[in-house]
């Protein structure tokens, strides 16, 4: 019977071989010489750091970049005051004439996912934003769920619809890399999110990114925690490069400071496992100083850990979502609110249509990354939207505003 | 769950081991799907689209693809009796190790393909040898391997890793007309064990010991050596299918077996396509026609824009449905 | 009682490694903080073991606590008023969900794991299609205390559990139990002795939907609102009832074992977090020690199977 599952191998691999070699046509795309772009993450390695309990720096960690995001945390954003999702910081035009053309418009979108409560806000503010502009006929997207094998195929079926504008919200920045390249040729592409390995896309949108929230956290914690006091820092997962910057710009605080990280945990965005947890480093060391959290949804939970030990809570940070916006008011909290700006979703729309109209758009279009603080909270705190909702989504003037986002007026 | 099954099939006796084979049951999947792509197709064309476009019957196919080898290896261990919750963290595993030993040198191809199918072929040893010998059953033997493989992944990988060089990638985007390449790879490997099933001793044993362990060993069969060969050749399809991921994401990713859920899609691709979840009845056609049949209606979710809650309801729906079908036709038959 | 001997002893050799590394653990207040985390597991536990014991399977029960806790928040909306009608809503949703899959397994002869996995899919699905993808409203504080808090020192879960473990082993020593049993055990023969088999089952699938509604409501007491509250509890609630000693395919083992197999799961987690193993070794542990517990019941099955007949 062994050479029946020999035989097997052996069609197969005939198969692998003989195909490839007789090939006619190839959808791949001609790899430009990729150059990094901004989402691109190479391993420094280097950064040696004394021990803090922080561990050692994460491969993901690359200094020109946490450089460049912390000097646009302190840079004044161009654009207007009052819409950020159409600001930008430090900008540089490109042309893009060649794109003019006139209406009406086909808009075509690869969405990596809507599979989590940010996506669900950014996609809703996508859609308004599509909206608001009558001179796009069409706007299809596709969801890939997910999965970065659809996402690539979902990427070719778009490129038969004749779209005008391809935007691509990529689900892993490596792998999209090869199908964005096969894109641009064809059609302008607008990148947003996460980035890709290549510079072919007209524009790439995105807010400062991961290494200024996570620093915002950490220096709201290394100000308001004293001398040698216990932090806890709690990530969802190792080894996403979103979450994995947060934390490395994170660890470069503590580092630097005087505090003491207990420990560094991970919780799988789950709301049980972070309350055990929390309750397990209260019980083992009597005390926490402060929390520090990558992304903001299960914050509730960790402060609920603390109240049901019967002990003040710390500082802490959480992320603009309404539950902890809540909870910070509700329970008079000294916590701090990084964010990672759902409006987001609307400036690739608006960006299309400037590409269409043949006006200059910036080749990285950096977004402003607001932190709610206590000073602002009440102007964030929106009593009747759902708990998951995101507050800095720019929505509120937009149509369908608040009944679409799950929220009551 | 099974023994009512079981008691109902042994009366078949005499020539059930080739009727069987025959792989009835894929009939009404195929008829499914005919009856699908006309409903796509008036959906396409009342949108103005078209249905068969080239990119959109070479997407089918591309979707499909790795999928369906995975079901066609599932096919096979779920004929046996057995079943494979392993070939998500399995295929994760294959198409880093492949990208890895691959790193993007051409030269290092055939090494990299003889690692990967060494590497699945053990792990399907480890399946098939833990629910023989040891006697664990499928799910949870599996599953605990998965869970082993996953601890693997998780200790040594955070994201994409290793590459893959442009001429590999070839299987993953080339197309002879509107045949991909990854789809003539599944029709391979499907045919390969269509012919393994239907027309070597192995492929009887296999039917014979899905559709009664101890009649199969009374009758002189080694049901554990059937058994293993099964997961074996089921691991072996999980790699071919993480070799395929690897050229087409250019790279391994430790979480593209996951986001593809192939371990309970490819149960029920399998389940689709008639092939009975106790064993002994079905077969690869059958499967080729489950699969198929995901891939049209995908297209047509992607067509109209069906968010993805709903596309799961509809899934969950056609899955039961048509279970309760195979099931209503093999009482009054 | 011998053959749910080695749970116990390993849940015990568990219990004792994590007193040695944290002292405090086997004091009071942190020995119940254990239980009260591990109760939702148990609880799940024991509607899984209805299910497998009578030869079934329950996939669905995770999807199935998500949809709950995302309609209580709903449903609830943070008002005091609606909190008990709505619990009394999850119960009688648990229980059809249950009754589904019951009559879809055995009068519709589709095999229970496609019957749950669809179930698992429609469920997870129609949830979000009805809250718009994310979920909507808050729970209140009424709702949130069954799984947050306590009657003197003593939790609420803990007392639940206690309940729930006591009717359970009480069920399953009456006829329903000998009877959920004999079917597992031989289908055929229970229904020549004049047992309906189909409704027994639904009546086991029916116990799961209930486990999973009063998880549920322990779950989101305890954690509060998220959408992956119930993530992967359909596999852990299985491995528990395996590592309890019961068998795949049905008609063996303990409902008191299963319950154990779920506290050593609980208990093992506890402990690898404590000795500090990386986060990523976590499950290929779980996954090793999966198989060796189901491979030992397996070699030692034999004796059993003449003790138990003797």
């Amino acid at each position: 019977m062994n050479s029946y599952s020999r035989r097997l191998l052996a069609c197969a691999a005939l198969a692998v071989v003989t195909l490839s070699a007789a090939a006619c046509t190839s959808d791949k795309p001609a790899t430009s010489s990729a150059s990094a772009g901004s989402g691109s993450a190479e391993p420094a390695g280097s950064a040696a750091a004394k021990d803090a309990g922080t561990g050692d720096q994460s491969k993901f960690f690359v200094q020109a970049d946490y450089d460049a995001q912390m000097a646009m945390r302190k840079a004044q954003a161009d654009g207007p005051a009052d819409k950020p999702w159409e600001q930008t910081i430090d900008a540089q035009l490109v042309d893009t004439g060649k794109y003019k053309k006139s209406g009406p418009y086909n808009l075509c979108f690869s969405n990596a996912a809507v599979n989590n409560p940010w996506r669900q806000v950014g996609l809703k503010n996508m859609q308004a934003e599509v909206a608001l502009h009558k001179e796009i006929a069409k706007f299809t997207a596709l969801d890939a769920e997910g999965k970065d094998d659809k996402q690539i195929s979902d990427i070719a079926e778009l490129q038969g619809k004749g779209c005008d504008v391809l935007i691509v919200s990529p689900n892993t920045t490596a792998t999209l890399t090869p199908a964005v390249a096969g894109a641009c040729p064809k059609v302008p592409v607008i990148v947003f999110d996460r980035g890709v390995q290549t510079d072919c896309p007209v524009t790439f949108i995105k807010p400062i990114g991961g290494y200024a929230f996570g620093a915002e956290a950490a220096e709201f914690l290394v100000d308001k925690v004293p001398a040698g006091g216990k932090i806890l820092a709690l990530r969802i997962l190792p080894g996403v490069d979103v979450l994995e910057t947060r934390w490395s710009a994170a660890k470069v605080a503590f580092d630097k400071s005087d505090l003491d990280v207990v420990g560094v945990e991970f919780t799988d965005g789950d709301a049980a496992k972070t309350k055990s947890v929390v309750s397990d480093y209260i019980q083992r060391f009597g005390k926490i100083d402060g929390v520090w959290m990558d992304a903001g949804a299960t914050a509730v939970a960790a402060v609920e850990a603390f109240e049901d030990a019967g002990q003040p809570v710390p500082p802490i940070n959480g992320e603009d979502q309404q539950d902890f916006l809540k909870k910070w008011s509700d329970s008079k909290l000294t916590a701090i609110a990084p964010t990672y700006p759902t409006y987001q979703w609307r400036t690739p729309i608006i960006a299309a249509l400037k590409i269409l109209k043949g006006e200059q758009v910036p080749k990285v279009w950096n977004l402003p990354q607001p932190t709610i603080t206590q000073d602002n909270l009440t102007t964030y705190l929106k009593p009747g939207m759902p708990p998951l909702h995101y507050a800095m989504c720019g929505c509120e003037n937009l149509p369908g505003y608040p009944e679409k986002w799950g929220g009551t007026s | 769950m099974t023994q009512q099954l079981k008691l109902r099939r042994v009366s078949a006796e005499g020539s059930f081991l080739r009727r069987l084979s025959a792989d009835r049951p894929a009939r009404p999947v195929y008829l499914a799907l005919v009856l699908l792509i006309v409903l796509g197709w008036l959906l396409f064309a009342l949108d103005g689209g078209q249905f068969l476009s080239l990119e959109n019957v070479v997407g089918i196919q591309q979707r499909s693809a790795a999928l369906g080898i995975v079901a066609v290896g599932q096919t096979l261990v779920i004929l046996a009796g057995s079943l494979d919750l392993s070939v998500t963290y399995l295929i994760s595993l294959t198409s880093l190790v492949a990208a890895e030993i691959m790193a993007g040198s051409d030269a290092n191809v055939p090494a990299a393909v003889a690692a990967v199918l060494a590497v699945s072929a053990l792990v399907g040893l480890a399946n098939g040898l833990i629910v023989t010998r040891l006697r664990v059953h499928a799910f949870i033997a599996t599953l605990g391997v998965a869970l082993i493989i996953r601890g693997a992944l998780d200790e040594r990988y955070d994201g994409p890793a290793g590459s893959v060089p442009a001429s590999f990638q070839h299987l993953g985007y080339d197309r002879i007309g509107p045949l991909p390449v990854s789809a003539l790879l599944w029709a391979a490997v499907a045919a390969s064990v269509w012919l393994l099933l239907s027309r070597t001793r192995l492929g009887y044993r296999i039917y014979a010991v899905g559709g009664d362990i101890e009649v199969a060993r009374l009758s002189g069969v080694r049901t554990e050596r059937v058994v293993v060969v099964a997961h074996v050749v089921c691991s072996v399809c999980s790699g071919i299918a993480g070799l395929l991921l690897a050229s087409r994401l250019g790279a391994g990713a430790p979480t593209v077996g996951t986001d593809g859920g192939y371990d309970l899609e490819s149960i029920a691709a399998v389940v689709l396509g008639g092939t009975a979840l106790a064993g002994g009845r079905g077969g690869v056609a059958g499967t080729v026609g489950g699969v198929l049949l995901l891939a049209v209606l995908d297209s047509i979710f992607n067509q109209l824009e069906v968010n993805s809650f709903a596309k799961d309801v509809v899934r969950g729906v056609v899955l039961v449905a048509a279970l309760a079908i195979y099931a209503r036709r093999r009482r009054t038959s | 009682m011998r053959r749910t001997l080695p749970i116990f002893v390993v849940l015990a050799v568990l219990l004792v490694a994590i007193a040695v590394a944290n002292p405090y653990f086997l004091e009071p207040p942190a020995f119940l903080a254990f239980v009260k985390r591990a109760a939702p597991l148990v609880i799940l536990a024991a509607g899984q073991y209805a299910v497998i014991v009578s030869g079934e399977f329950d996939l669905s029960v995770g999807s199935l606590v998500t949809a709950e806790v995302v309609i209580a928040a709903r449903l609830i909306d943070g008002s005091a008023e609606a909190t008990w009608p709505v619990v009394a809503l999850l119960i009688v949703l648990g229980l059809l969900v249950g009754l589904v899959n019951g009559v879809v397994t055995t009068l519709l002869r589709v095999p229970s794991f496609i019957t749950t996995l669809g179930m698992l899919l429609i469920l997870s699905g129609a949830i979000f299609l009805w809250t718009g993808g994310a979920p909507r409203g808050a729970l209140s504080e009424e709702f949130r205390e069954l799984g947050r808090g306590s009657l003197g020192p003593v939790p609420w879960s803990v007392l639940i559990l206690v309940v729930v473990a006591a009717a359970a082993a009480y069920a399953m020593r009456a006829r329903f139990g000998h009877t959920l049993v004999a079917v597992g055990d031989n289908d055929r023969a229970a229904a020549l002795s004049g047992v309906r088999v189909a409704r027994v089952r639904t009546v086991a699938f029916m116990i799961s939907g209930l486990a999973a509604a009063v998880a549920a409501i322990l779950l989101g007491g305890f954690a509060g609102v998220s959408a992956q509250v119930g993530k992967g509890l359909e596999f852990q609630a299985i491995t528990a009832v395996v590592l309890g000693g019961v068998a795949l395919g049905g008609g063996r083992g303990s409902v008191v074992a299963a319950m154990a197999g779920a506290f050593t799961l609980e208990a093992l987690f506890t402990l690898l977090n404590l000795y500090g193993i990386s986060g990523a070794l976590e499950p290929a542990v779980q996954g090793v020690i999966i198989i060796a517990a189901v491979a030992l019941g397996a070699v030692r099955f034999p004796r059993r199977r003449v003790a138990a007949t003797s």
